[in-house]
């Protein structure tokens, strides 16, 4: 089948596309956005978070097909022009990065938990509420502390979220 | 300075071995062995090959050819002998990755099942004393009267600890693509810890002379061991790649990391401890049973910290393996150290308490003046500066060492403390520095795991060159640099820091440039015992109904030499303590005796710890100034972290509640038995 779908943006086309693929699959091997990280493949990670229609989901888990003629933003798009956005900034200045692989699906649920609070002209979220928010993003080499600091300072730099 | 390659991985630019674009690349997906022992009689492929898309299907019926199978593990395909579930058996190679995974399962393998046996016990008739333990140290030693030792002990401790099967589960999972040129060179993209290993492995396995194949990992997503090793899935791509005549990617699942990328042995450990009436060690007694596979041995050095860590009149250790139908275990964040501190710990905790004396203290009475087994001096040691620190920080002062009586509504609170070692290491490396432009480019065949192996060694650059880190850039993740040794053994900081400083020396007196071997050095390196220590305090809070532990606050002092970033030592650091936390409460891969399977392969059963998990862990250290380990005077802290934690928690579970739980990980059911 062929699927419609406006990725970071644009309008983005992929053909062939098998009924039981996943919206991952096509960003990754169809778009050739590889940014979206693929690490359990059903849901348990985090790596490959995305937001489809401002959501956050987890891209394996979503049919290719249901995200047609909706919007997906992935971590490329929170850096369309080459400048980082505030939670990217706030990841690379806290030492929030370690091999890399959780990062963007991190960026991604932190940006939309900053959207949804800070941003939204609401109490930044507390440490409890970071943490409940990040529960389902894995990461296996920081151990959470400087990405918390992360959130905190991007939270602390905020309001205007797009 | 930020993390040099951060902005790509902010923004999802940073490639990974498997998202390298290759024209015309194919996938192949491993069908593995559905019994733990037996014969496979035949592979039925004719219902994958009429599937869309497949373009072959390798298979250990018709072996593919390879050059060496000294290792069996990396021999794949070559033997219809199945001795663990989960053997590559056969392969399918299509055009897309979907197309491929559909027809492995449309593979038909016949086995005839033999009896299997995967169940590690202290009495296992085939237990047997490897000859050696890794890397390479005696498996047994003994000194002294252990007998008299533990009859003149005013307290004794005799208690066995177990810890199981734990896998590394880094997050982005084993992959690899391998593209062939036409004169018959390989480039293998590869998710390793060492390409120069990988390479010169991948070479041999295939037969092939080393200078015709080159491994690239710019960037690995972890690896804590698993990646250190040239793991199956690379000879796969490999050799599917040759016989399809394409450029073939393979990514294992996380399903299939389990059996094809290594884990952490299970372990029992017996421990011995005696103590006089002032609370000195009489005897000190750790034996160890660990299970290995039936064609690779693998002999973790469990009992080995504790021929480092106490004074004693007598002390003996030593291990035993039972050859399981499993697969080979492999290297974990801090092999040996890690489970071997958690038993020593623990045990060390209980004869404290025995003894009547505050464990913090009992640790300090205990402190050797060299190290116990070999008597060689310590480079520097300061276990007991890191446990005063510690305690200081922590407020352990006014700690009430009765178990069980601090009660918050449903919650039963406690401390605990245990001590951290790992070896200072380091091997030899090869780098090169030399002016370019206005700057400089350092090059070396390190890897970057995580570790922030590419920024420290660019400020060790730019230390040596007198320049600022902007000015310096470090080329690694690419066995066409020179030779390095891999990312391991917390070993990285001190090989190749040691190299890069050496090139960066030369290039300051000549000028342009400059390249240095430090093969020479690591084998004159004098006689010392070269190890961190760090002492950690855990605070926990025990649910009575449920049996529920929370963490609040996790403290860990390091002393590990020179720190050459604080930023990424610290995530270093708590990572490793975090992922000790997980050993503690949460890690364990299930064992079907049954079936001769592991368990729960997935990560929504494979619990490690999440960001909800953890409350305060924070780590600090004292800075040493040891002339005796290398030109960077660092010891190392990749693995450190994750020594001791487990024995930490167990030691405040048990000062919370009055129950000691003997066996990895402590749950809510154990808890509550
Ligand atoms: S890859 Fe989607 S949650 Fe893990
Ligand atoms: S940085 Fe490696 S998994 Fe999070």
């Amino acid at each position: 089948m062929r699927v419609t779908l406006t990725v970071n943006g644009s309008q983005r086309t992929a053909d062939d596309v098998w009924e039981g693929e996943s919206l991952l699959f096509v960003l990754r091997e169809r778009l050739a956005l590889p940014g979206s990280k693929n690490a359990c493949e059903q849901g348990e990670c985090g790596s490959c978070t995305v937001l489809l229609d401002d959501v956050p989901v987890c891209a394996c888990l979503v049919a290719a097909g249901q995200a047609a003629h909706r919007r997906v933003v992935t971590v490329e798009g929170l850096a369309p022009r080459g400048e980082l956005g505030p939670v990217q900034q706030a990841f690379l200045e806290a030492g929030a990065v370690q091999c890399g692989f959780c990062t963007p699906g991190l960026i991604v649920q932190v940006h939309d938990l900053l959207r949804r609070t800070a941003g939204a002209g609401l109490p930044p979220p507390g440490d409890a509420d970071i943490r409940e928010a990040l529960a389902g993003n894995l990461c296996r080499c920081t151990g959470y502390e400087k990405i918390l600091d992360a959130v905190r300072l991007a939270a602390s730099r905020l309001p205007v979220m797009p | 300075m930020n993390r040099v390659e951060a902005r790509d991985k902010v923004t999802g630019r940073a490639r990974y071995a498997y998202e390298y674009p290759a024209h015309g690349v194919a996938y192949a997906y491993p069908v593995q062995a559905p019994v733990a022992s037996g014969v496979v009689r035949s592979v039925d492929a004719s219902a994958a090959l009429a599937m869309p898309g497949v373009l072959a299907v390798l298979s250990c019926t018709d072996p593919p050819e390879i050059g060496s199978g000294d290792d069996p593990e990396l021999a794949i395909l070559q033997t219809t002998q199945v001795v663990y579930r989960g053997q590559l058996v056969a392969a399918v190679v299509a055009s897309t990755l979907e197309n491929a995974r559909a027809a492995g399962r449309a593979v038909r393998v016949d086995c005839v099942a033999r009896q299997h046996d995967v169940r590690l016990r202290a009495d296992h008739p085939g237990l047997y004393t490897p000859e050696k333990v890794n890397p390479n140290f005696p498996a047994v030693t003994e000194y002294g009267d252990i007998a008299a030792g533990l009859a003149a002990a005013a307290a004794r401790v005799d208690t066995t600890y177990t810890t199981p099967v734990e896998h590394n589960n880094p997050i982005e999972p084993h992959a690899a693509l391998a593209v062939w040129d036409p004169g018959g060179g390989l480039t293998v993209f590869d998710s390793t810890q060492g390409p120069s290993a990988d390479r010169d492995t991948i070479a041999k396995v295939l037969g092939l002379a080393p200078d015709r194949v080159r491994v690239v990992s710019p960037h690995v997503g972890g690896g804590f061991g698993s990646k250190g090793t040239t793991r199956p899935h690379a000879i796969l791509a490999a050799i599917a790649a040759r016989a399809a005549g394409r450029p073939v990617k393979v990514a294992l699942t996380r399903q299939q990391m389990f059996e094809l990328t290594g884990y952490r042995t299970p372990t029992i450990q017996r421990l011995q401890l005696g103590a006089d009436a002032r609370g000195r060690l009489t005897a000190v007694v750790h034996d160890v049973v660990e299970q290995t596979a039936i064609r690779t041995e693998f002999a973790e050095q469990a009992a080995v910290c504790t021929r480092a860590m106490y004074a004693s009149p007598a002390m003996r250790t030593t291990h035993r393996l039972a050859r399981l139908n499993v697969p080979p275990p492999s290297w974990m964040r801090a092999p040996g150290e890690c489970p071997g501190m958690y038993a020593l710990e623990s045990a060390m905790d209980e004869l404290a308490e025995a003894a009547g004396i505050d464990p913090v203290e009992f640790r300090i009475m205990n402190e050797p003046r060299t190290e116990p087994d070999s008597g060689l001096p310590f480079s520097s040691r300061n276990l007991v500066g890191c446990l005063r620190e510690g305690a200081r920080r922590f407020g352990w002062a006014d700690r009430d060492p009765r178990p069980g009586i601090r009660r918050e509504g449903r919650w039963l609170a406690g401390t605990g403390v245990a001590a951290s070692t790992y070896p200072a290491r380091r091997r030899p490396s090869r780098a090169t520095a030399e002016a370019s432009g206005d700057g400089f480019i350092v090059r070396i065949a390190a890897a970057d795991i995580g570790t922030g192996a590419r920024t420290a060694l660019t400020r060790i650059a730019a230390e040596t060159l007198g320049a600022p880190a902007a000015r310096v850039r470090v080329e690694m993740g690419d066995s066409a640099l020179p030779q390095a040794s891999l990312a391991g053994g917390s070993m990285g900081t001190a090989s190749w820091g040691s190299a890069v400083v050496k090139a960066c020396e030369a290039l300051l007196k000549n000028g342009s440039s400059g390249s240095a071997d430090t093969a020479e050095d690591v084998r004159a390196d004098a006689a010392f015992a070269r190890h961190a220590f760090g002492a950690q305090f855990a605070e926990v809070l025990v649910d009575s109904a449920t049996g529920e532990v929370r963490v609040p606050r996790l403290l860990g002092v390091f002393a590990a030499g020179r720190i050459v970033d604080e930023t990424l030592a610290r995530s270093q650091f708590i990572g490793g303590m975090t992922m000790g936390l997980g050993m503690a409460l949460m890690e364990r891969t299930g064992v079907d005796e049954w079936e001769g399977a592991f368990t729960g392969k997935d990560l929504a059963q494979y619990h490690v710890a999440t960001c909800a998990d953890i409350q305060d862990v924070d780590a600090v250290w004292i800075e040493e100034d040891d002339p005796h380990l290398n030109p960077v005077g660092a010891k190392g802290i990749g693995e450190i972290g994750i020594t001791g934690t487990a024995a930490a928690i167990g030691n405040a579970v048990y000062h919370a509640t009055g129950r000691r739980v003997r066996d990895l990980p402590i749950t809510p059911a154990r808890l509550l038995r």
